[in-house]
């Protein structure tokens, strides 16, 4: 339905499908972005944001479908041919030089015969500041600056060859608030000078206040739109529940495994956390005053979307991080200080989600990663003696134990797959005795039936008495198996709540920051 | 009048220090584009044999000093290439290629040598000195400083010249952008694999240069080995300035000096066992390093291949 209100598309992407081995990244993707409009592109980590951004911007060559600049048919074959049909990028990490000042910075990469034109380009810079409204230092060195200001060189950057479309890569992830609103400020005034921006964002809340369109995406692709139209008339509490809805969709991935849940009746305190904090860059705590206690076979499941402090939160469990302030517990002792051999040692075990670079040695056969973290200690060595008798022995009794296959223990393990790696490390850290187990996504990237063996495991294992810490990123595992849920938001993580049917749309609000359901 | 600070010790001192010194600038410049651009170039000593070499053949078929620099200048260019073929485009380990290109062009200039001059040990053209009117004439320091083949002088022509391109030359920029944070580059619309190939060839063009001086303008004949392990000194040197090559000229200079130390005691006629001054270089090195290592700048992305879809 074209209105005569609606101009051509600055930019168009047709029928875009890009696949990598074993994932489909964007599935024939349809997007027209508009001048004058800010269309918030939002979906999980994963979602294949980027990927559809780095073919915009032509860092990504794609498989199939065509690109269009105001009607024309055109092809990316490098960052620099987009540049110069006035599509800049502002990526989600920081692509400026730190050590060279914001002028030289700009005038990277732009052919200009032998001499820089320092005079035309400060020129330039002070014509795209003023329609920013930002003020900005051409001397000042890029890694003397704040992030908010950096952001803006970027802008800058991303507008310099020409003003037609911005793509703004999860902008805000690295803003303070009050960064982040000037940011919305800038937006707005570009896009009233004619501009088409994009936003690709996994807040909720961002997503709706600054843009004019929304599209969701989930594994590749489109899978919901709302329209500037539905934007104006709807009621932002039925947008909100209508995106989340695009955004998470039903119960995917082990949706019609049916883990048996039992009820955990213990009341024995085994493990507490207690305003653990861990702190990090000056915007924002990597964990803020985490805490949360743990009944002896409870499963406790935390929610969130990568990068909120997860991953720190099992390291500083497991001991591969030191925590700065606060107080972690295991039956009633300290064990913060412990380092990580003597917290395994009491039962703290971690199944990492690096499996291949953190958890397995690839060249090193099965029994080797098996007792790879038990080196040195009885009865695998005697007296400094490595004795291979007992690590096979031990190895081919884990193996049988939890269904690796493999021809035996000798095979090195980067030629297993990657369910049997996870079956090995699972082995590894639920042999001898476990207490507690912190699982950092032990699923990612198996298959659906692998998937359900690992999420049976874990059930079952709990279900004997170990104390569980699940970290996914799938809400429909932490519904299956868990018996009480907190989610991570940039470090904090929420009171836990406990498990029942129906409280995903409540949880993807928590993990989008958003307060409205 | 003997001893440490008579003028013939002073001023062969100096005049020493700047012979043995000049090489290095030229290696160490070279090293230092490098760098800038993210390239660790341990291949540089190798650079320099080969330049060595070439110079030699280069001064002994056309009985010309300059044009033996030259022909050291493009072998240096020519080795460097196995460097930009492995390490800036097939992201080879920079570190293993260069122990490559240095073992392998020792041994090759070593045997090239013994085949052909072993016999005869021809001496190369004898260089034409330039004294500079007026500052020559200045005691003590002037003969030392200011009497040598122009190709000494063109040295610090050659560190003011990059210096200027990298602060004011879009390649400069680019370079500095290369060993810093390439991905911007490229998303700025630059090449890295380009800028690190330029940047790749101009410090085996500066290595086989300096290699070349060593044998036409200092030793005047070519024995293998005879680069002596500067080119890592050279290595040092580079990362001692942290990016900023004018200093590379004083660096160079000292140890320059203390390279030539045992000509000087020599002739001042102080008996000191040669052993223990030739070591003297690699003692100040490790104490150079000790003071000042930590504080050596690096390049963000220095020794790192360069792969624009892994980010």
């Amino acid at each position: 339905m074209v209105t005569a209100t609606e101009l051509t598309p600055t930019a168009e992407l047709i029928g875009i499908t890009k696949k990598y081995p074993g994932v489909v990244a964007n599935s024939d993707i349809h997007l027209s972005l508009r001048p004058g409009e800010v269309h918030s592109l939002l979906g999980e980590n994963g979602a294949g944001k980027s990927t559809l951004i780095g073919i915009l911007s032509g860092m990504i060559q794609p498989d199939a479908g065509e690109i269009r600049i105001s009607g024309e048919l055109v092809r990316f074959e490098s960052p620099r041919d987009a540049l110069e049909r006035g599509i800049g990028t502002v990526y989600q990490h920081s692509l400026l030089v730190p050590t060279l000042t914001v002028l030289d910075n700009l005038l990277l990469g732009v052919d200009q015969g032998w001499k820089l034109g320092r005079e035309v380009a400060t020129t330039r810079l002070q014509e795209l500041a003023t329609l920013l409204d930002v003020e900005i230092d051409p001397s000042a060195v890029v890694g003397d600056l704040a992030l908010g200001q950096r952001q803006q060189v970027e802008i800058v950057r991303a507008l310099w060859r020409g003003e037609g479309v911005l793509i703004l890569d999860e902008p805000t992830s690295m803003l303070t608030p009050q960064g982040a609103e000037k940011l919305a400020q800038v937006v707005r005034r570009l896009v009233s000078k004619g501009l088409a921006v994009v936003f690709i964002t996994h807040k909720l809340n961002e997503a709706l206040d600054l843009g004019d369109r929304v599209t969701v995406l989930r594994r590749g692709k489109i899978v919901g739109e709302v329209s500037p139209s539905d934007m104006l008339s709807k009621d932002r509490k039925a947008i909100t529940k209508e995106v989340l809805q695009m955004i998470f969709g039903e119960s995917t991935k082990a949706s019609n495994t049916t883990v048996a849940k039992h009820v955990a009746k213990s009341d024995e305190q085994v493990f507490r956390v207690d305003q653990v904090l861990v702190a990090g860059s000056e915007l924002h705590l990597v964990l803020d005053k985490v805490s949360f206690a743990l009944n002896r076979g409870e499963i406790l499941g935390i929610a969130g979307i990568d990068g909120n402090g997860q991953k720190e939160l099992a390291e500083v469990l497991s001991g591969q991080r030191k925590v700065d302030s606060g107080e972690i517990q295991l039956d009633g002792k300290s064990i913060q200080l412990l380092s990580t051999a003597a917290r395994q040692a009491l039962g703290v075990r971690y199944v990492t989600d690096d499996r291949l670079g953190e958890g397995t040695v690839g060249p090193l056969s099965i029994a080797l990663n098996i007792v790879l973290k038990r080196v040195g200690e009885a009865p695998f060595w005697q007296r400094s003696w490595i004795k291979n008798n007992a690590i096979r022995e031990f190895a081919r009794v884990l193996i049988k134990q939890h269904d690796v296959r493999t021809p035996n223990e000798l095979v090195a393990i980067s030629n297993l797959s990657g369910g049997n790696i996870q079956k090995v490390i699972l082995a590894r850290e639920l042999a001898l005795n476990p207490r507690v187990v912190i699982y950092n996504k032990p699923t990612y990237g198996l298959d659906s039936r692998t998937a359900y063996v690992v999420l049976a495991r874990i059930a079952e294992q709990a279900e004997s008495g170990v104390t569980t810490i699940f970290i996914s990123t799938e809400l429909s595992e932490i519904v299956a198996i868990c018996h009480r849920v907190a989610v991570m938001y940039r470090g904090q993580l929420s009171e836990p709540i406990d498990v029942r049917p129906g409280i995903e749309l409540q949880l993807g609000a928590l993990m989008t920051g958003s307060t409205t359901v | 009048m003997n001893g440490l600070f008579s003028e013939i010790f002073i001023s062969s001192l100096i005049s020493g220090g700047v012979i043995a010194g000049i090489p290095l600038i030229y290696a160490g410049l070279g090293e230092a584009i490098s760098e800038r651009a993210g390239v660790l170039n341990v291949g540089l000593e190798g650079m320099m044999i080969g330049g060595a070499y070439g110079g030699f053949v280069g001064g002994l078929s056309f009985n010309s000093t300059w044009l033996g620099l030259i022909c050291g200048a493009l072998t240096g260019m020519i080795i460097s290439l196995f460097m930009v073929v492995l390490c800036v485009r097939l992201n080879s380990n920079q570190i293993v290629v260069g122990i490559a290109i240095t073992l392998g062009a020792e041994g090759v200039t070593a045997l090239l040598h013994g085949a052909i001059y072993a016999d005869t040990y021809p001496r190369v053209p004898t260089v034409q000195q330039v004294a500079i009117p007026l500052l020559s004439d200045i005691p003590i320091l002037g003969p030392g400083l200011f009497n040598h083949h122009l190709s000494a002088y063109l040295a610090v022509i050659f560190v003011l010249f990059v210096s200027w391109v990298l602060k004011s030359t879009g390649i400069g920029l680019s370079i500095k952008a290369a060993g810093d944070q390439p991905h911007a580059l490229e998303a700025a619309g630059g090449d890295v694999h380009r800028t690190r190939t330029i940047a790749v060839l101009s410090t085996g063009l500066l290595a086989g240069f300096g290699g070349a001086f060593i044998v036409l303008v200092g030793a005047g004949l070519f024995v293998p080995f005879v680069t002596n392990g500067k080119g890592f000194i050279a290595i040092v040197l580079a990362m001692l300035v942290r990016g900023r090559v004018k200093w590379i000229i004083v660096a160079a200079v000292l140890f320059g000096m203390s390279l030539s130390l045992t000509t000087a005691l020599q002739l001042a006629g102080i008996d000191i066992p040669i052993d223990l001054v030739l070591m003297l270089p690699f003692v100040l090195i490790i104490i150079v390093l000790f003071v000042f290592g930590r504080r050596s700048y690096l390049p963000a992305a220095l020794a790192l291949p360069y792969d624009r879809e892994q980010h």
